[in-house]
């Protein structure tokens, strides 16, 4: 049955992120990305992780995803022109990557050791917004405070970047 | 038949796979902001799988500080993104291969 789900929902992930490198329209893109985030959620829930889950939808699928669409909007994006060609090796470069990327999956498939520490694993509360909270907040608050640093830093720098300088007109 | 470990860091694997790919052969700017974002989400599967499998909830709070870092990346990268179109009429990074504005 969470076989089944896996290839449910890791052919679909794997789906839209073809579509998300094939589309020409940014919008279509951003659309398809959405369908990874949201097939990645379903499979965290099959892993026991309802609370990542949950704010993998809320922050990625929801904020970020439409921040994403409103500079898309905002800029009113054309498609991408066909017309000139970027650096010619580029293309190969890219196919050669991926051969050896999938050669690696190969790898993984063959000789990754397969175990499960707790192999019932329906006890277990690991995943649910208890356990996640109090780690958060005892072992591990040093990460938590330079977090929130962080977030203030991206707050100050976005603001200053899409900032007119005084004086300036359009 | 349950799913293994192997599967999830082979699903990891190429969704990262298919990000690099993007990077390397998009030429919309914002295109490829959404190709990072697949990358990060495919590093995001492994930290939650290497989570569940190893019962320990380390993991899904990396995947939490990941995430946070994502978002200020977004808010960040697309104000970059504003000021290169308002100087260059264009989101191709081809026309953005010099930093003198």
């Amino acid at each position: 049955m969470l076989a089944l789900l896996f290839i449910l929902f890791a052919g679909l992930a794997i789906g839209c992120a073809l579509a998300v490198v094939a589309q020409r329209n940014p919008l279509y893109s951003a659309i398809s990305l959405v369908g990874v985030f949201i097939s990645l959620a379903c499979l965290y829930v099959t892993l026991a992780a309802p609370f990542i889950a949950a704010v993998q939808v809320i922050v990625y699928a929801g904020a970020i995803m439409v921040l994403v669409v409103f500079v898309i909007m905002l800029l009113n994006v054309e498609q991408e022109d066909r017309g000139r060609a970027r650096l010619k090796f580029l293309v190969p470069t890219a196919v050669a990557l991926a051969a050896i990327l999938i050669a690696e999956v190969a790898f993984i498939l063959v000789s990754v050791q397969e175990f499960r520490v707790n192999p019932t694993g329906a006890s277990s509360d690991i995943g649910l917004t208890h356990s996640i909270g109090s780690q958060l907040f005892t072992r591990y608050l040093l990460p938590f405070e330079i977090t929130s640093i962080l977030l203030l830093m991206a707050i100050v720098g976005a603001m200053t970047l899409a900032r007119r300088a005084k004086g300036e007109q359009r | 038949m349950e799913p293994q470990l192997s599967w999830y860091l082979a699903l990891s694997a190429i969704l990262f796979t298919i990000g690099v790919t993007g990077v390397i052969i998009k030429r919309n700017i914002i295109a490829m902001f959404m190709c990072i974002e697949l990358m990060l989400n495919a590093v995001n599967l492994t930290f939650v799988a290497f989570a569940s499998f190893f019962q320990d909830v380390t993991g899904q709070l990396f995947v939490f500080i990941v995430m946070t870092v994502a978002a200020a990346e977004a808010a960040v990268g697309l104000g970059i993104i504003i000021a290169i179109f308002r100087n260059r009429e264009s989101l191709d990074v081809d026309d953005a291969s010099i930093l003198k504005l």
